[in-house]
């Protein structure tokens, strides 16, 4: 008979907590999971999931000019985004269900209330019901950050949540930050003809990718009528009857321009509050919960993953960081946390951008002697006869070794081709491996197996 | 269930042992206190008994092989145990080449070893690394590229990774092997040679450094006149041709007697206080082939000299074949060490902890000396009283040496 109600009470059923609830049940342990809102998290209902629905849509919607070509008379005066936009809810309704289904299977217990921790075992709902539990898992993620001045009314100054949620398109949208949301969306709203404003504060955008690659989508971007301003700052001048003046300012000259809505997708910030942190002693860092091997906070027995801990603001993250922390919980630790060049970024724009490791700035700013090489898309048949060549894979790899210490893929599939090379830093494979590797023609990986080649200086189709 | 076995401290200092031969094989059947392998420590071998009635169902540490304690030399349990994820937790815990040695490991609660496995990297294990069939060393390409440039061969690296691949981790903190210069009789060699630390001597030199670091030590020097002690000795063993008792054997029953008389230098430094000891537990420093260990004879104030030497002659016997048990050479409060048989004259020994003191005897040589007046020729013994000056002032050293040497030159006085 245990003293306690559960092995684990975990707060937030999103990607960071349900995966780890599962987890933990696979490893006998009794598990609980409170969530205040829909099962899934952020990423299932207000990221991820809803987003890339949005921009497959987009996607299709781009298709038009292409039927054009073919003689196909196109007819848009019926366009109606609202469907468009009750498609993405379909997509996350479904998947929450599917979580909560998953949940139900597992024999999870899924508490709906907002969530507490009262003492160093015990979770409080909604100021009322109490749950005891040997460990505690906090994984309660992140929300949008505002700007002040800049406030999220999500009517006319919207937070990624806001863009989610429109069910007409504007005419014109700034985007305040061109991370990859900020990016996503100015994909998505440009696709169906809205004018948008791409605005970042340093000096590219996508600024954590590598620049090769940020570039290719700028340029992409810009092809699309996306205007781009870097190493500008923007600010509200005016608000207008239908919209508002936006005041950017750049090396010290400023512009004016004119918007119907404003998008603020600067960053997120950690969901810490309130949760009864500060009287148990649990250390956060500008709200960031700090964390040591294994996600345990700085009290023995609570552990914090995903946006929660300053570290990258991912759902796969989330989810390998809440099995790390289950599996040291069940006593089966080993890994300690994350190698963080081992975590593929992606961006779904078009064309997409994934990426894991160092680019090369990083990799030189580190002292590495290194080898580069970028094949272009153009390279591979397969890009060229689809129609889409804007692309390349860039390898960055230890001169001496070859050891892949960063790969970077701009260009259609991106997000997918990426798996190979990761796989080969992982399991430590070298370039030769990818390079001797017969490839299946025609397909883009063949730009993967090329980029290979060329840092052996054996690049054929170039 | 399955079960890890682990390397466990059969001696209180025991950091790590060698298994010196499984007794059982994979896959047969053991019983609560059957004999599984015999382990080789810094001072001896001991046998490690099973701790249950199971099934041997994995060797992970075979013979030859090392492991510090707590670290898993086996698995057991039933015969359809699955072992994988075992397996697997244990190529973790052998994490590569780390270099961080355990904590002196006192406890053998299996439980508590489990956990600290958890949090510490046991010394790796430089073994051979496991190969799938035949003789393919399972290495990942940048491993071995880096292995290449190098010089380091494969075969001597333990793989941390899945299926105990080889991984660049394993190599880049891999210590390179000793080097041993073949010297052929008819050429000289330039090269010095790199000798491994043994168990036994790596243990040697970490307590006697200690020892010799800690305690302040001074010493007292002087001879003492054999001659009636040598006459006693050799009347009793004529008396006793089948029990003929060694010198040392007197020496230490006469030493025990002084330390009766004089308990402050049978005593031990406790930080805040000083242990006296009750008995005079007497050690006799012992060469072996590949170093040194003390064996010690409990209550000597107690026994008769026959019985001190019948005592001493099994643990000489036993010291020689590395067969000693922890209780039989650790504990020792008064220790002496005997270099006479070498030839040397004098010397000054390194305190023996627990132990406070120590006394370093030289050869008896044949030495003219003055008696009343004349040069007459004795067969002297130097003594050299090294002193712990914590716990033993000069005077009070010289006050034993004083009273050592009296029941050394006349035997008879320690019976009063």
């Amino acid at each position: 008979m245990s003293e306690f109600n559960y092995d684990l009470i975990i707060i937030g059923a999103g990607p960071g907590g349900y995966v780890s609830a599962i987890r933990a049940t696979q490893l006998g342990m009794k598990v609980a999971v409170i969530e205040k809102d829909s099962p899934g998290g952020v990423c299932l209902n207000w990221g991820c999931i809803p987003s890339k629905s949005l921009i497959s849509q987009a996607q299709k919607f781009t298709y038009l000019k292409d039927l054009e070509n073919m003689g196909i008379k196109t007819d848009t005066s019926g366009f109606n985004y609202e469907s468009v936009y009750k498609k993405s809810r379909l997509a996350a309704t479904k998947l929450s269900k599917g979580v909560e289904f998953l949940l139900k299977k597992n024999n999870i217990e899924l508490i709906k209330g907002t969530a507490k921790i009262s003492e160093k075992t015990t979770v409080t709902v909604d100021e009322n019901k109490q749950y005891t539990a040997k460990n505690i898992l906090i994984a309660t993620g992140s929300r949008p950050k505002l700007i002040p001045g800049l406030e999220f009314d999500e009517e006319g100054i919207l937070s990624s949540t806001g863009a989610l949620s429109l069910k007409t398109l504007p005419e014109s949208m700034a985007i305040i930050g061109a991370g990859a949301i900020g990016a996503e969306f100015a994909y998505i709203l440009s696709s169906f003809g809205v004018q948008v404003h791409l605005i970042e504060m340093l000096d590219t955008i996508l600024p954590l990718e590598d620049k090769d690659v940020s570039d290719i989508l700028a340029k992409a971007f810009k092809k699309n009528k996306i205007k781009i301003y870097t190493s500008t700052k923007a600010g509200i001048s005016q608000k207008l009857n239908a919209g508002y003046k936006v005041k950017l300012e750049a090396d010290g000259k400023s512009d004016m321009i004119e918007v119907e809505k404003i998008l603020v997708a600067v960053g997120r910030a950690p969901n810490s509050e309130d949760l009864g942190l500060e009287e148990l002693g649990i250390k956060t860092d500008r709200g960031f919960i700090e964390t040591g091997d294994y996600y345990e906070t700085s009290v023995p027995g609570i552990y914090a993953i995903g946006d929660v801990i300053n570290t990258p603001l991912l759902a796969h993250v989330a989810s390998k960081e809440g099995e790390i922390a289950v599996e040291y919980i069940a006593g089966k630790g080993h890994e300690k946390r994350i190698d963080p060049t081992l975590i593929p970024g992606a961006v779904y724009t078009e064309p997409q951008i994934a990426s894991f490791g160092y680019t090369e700035a990083k990799a030189k700013e580190a002292g590495y002697p290194v080898k580069i090489y970028s094949f272009p898309y153009r390279g591979a048949g397969k890009a060229v006869a689809v129609e889409e060549p804007e692309g390349l894979v860039k390898l960055v790899c230890h001169e001496e070794t070859h050891e892949i210490l960063g790969a970077h893929i701009a260009g259609k599939d991106a997000t997918e081709l990426i798996h190979e090379l990761l796989l080969a830093r992982k399991a430590e494979l070298l370039p030769e491996d990818i390079a001797t590797m017969i490839h299946a023609h025609p397909t883009l990986s063949e730009a993967v197996m090329e980029a290979a080649r060329g840092i052996l200086g054996e690049a054929i189709h170039i | 269930m399955a079960e890890k076995l682990f390397m466990i401290a059969l001696s209180p200092t025991m950091e790590q042992g060698t298994i010196h031969k499984w007794h059982i094989k994979e896959g047969d059947k053991f019983s609560t206190g059957d004999i599984l392998c015999d382990v080789e420590t810094d001072k001896t071998t001991m046998e490690y008994e099973a701790p249950d009635d199971a099934v041997l169902l994995k060797i992970i540490v075979q013979a030859g092989g090392q492991a510090s304690v707590g670290q898993t030399i086996a698995i057991y349990g039933e015969n359809d145990d699955e072992i994988t994820d075992l397996l697997n937790e244990i190529k973790q815990e052998n994490e590569g080449g780390s270099e961080t040695k355990e904590a002196d490991k006192k406890d053998t609660d299996k439980e508590d070893t489990a956990r600290d496995m958890k949090e510490t990297q046991p010394e790796s294990d430089t073994g051979v690394s496991e190969s799938d069939s035949g003789n393919r060393i399972i290495a990942s390409p940048l491993a071995r590229r880096i292995a290449d440039e190098k010089g380091i061969d494969l075969r001597s690296i333990k793989g941390s990774g899945p299926k105990g691949r080889i991984v660049k981790r394993d190599v880049e903190t891999f210590k390179p092997p000793v080097q041993t210069s073949v010297t052929s009789n008819l050429t000289v060699s330039n090269e010095d040679v790199i000798i491994p630390l043994s168990d036994k001597r790596t243990i040697i030199a970490k307590r006697l450094g200690e020892s010799k670091y800690s305690a302040p030590h001074f010493y007292l020097t002087l001879k003492a006149d054999m001659t009636r002690l040598m006459e006693a000795r050799s009347r009793f063993n004529d008396a006793h041709p089948e029990n003929k008792t060694s010198l040392n054997a007197w020496i230490m029953k006469l030493s025990a007697e002084a330390l009766k008389k004089h308990p402050e230098v049978n005593a031990s430094w406790n930080k805040n206080s000083i242990l006296r000891f009750a008995h005079a537990d007497m050690g006799l420093a012992v060469a072996q082939k590949d170093g040194l260990i003390t064996p010690l004879v409990k209550a000597v104030e107690l026994k008769k000299v026959s019985q001190v030497d019948e005592e001493l002659k099994v643990l000489i016997d036993k010291a020689k074949n590395n067969k000693l048990t922890p209780e039989e050479y650790t504990g020792a409060t008064f220790t002496i060490s005997n270099l006479g048989a070498w030839g040397i004259e004098e010397f000054t020994a390194i305190i023996n902890p627990p132990g406070s003191a120590i006394l370093a005897l030289g050869a008896i040589q044949k030495t003219p000396v003055v008696i009343n007046d004349q040069i007459v020729i004795r067969p002297m013994m130097s003594m050299t009283l090294s002193c712990d000056h914590r716990v033993i002032d000069g005077a009070t050293g010289a006050d034993f040496m004083k009273t050592l040497k009296s029941y050394m030159e006349d035997p008879a006085l320690a019976l009063t």
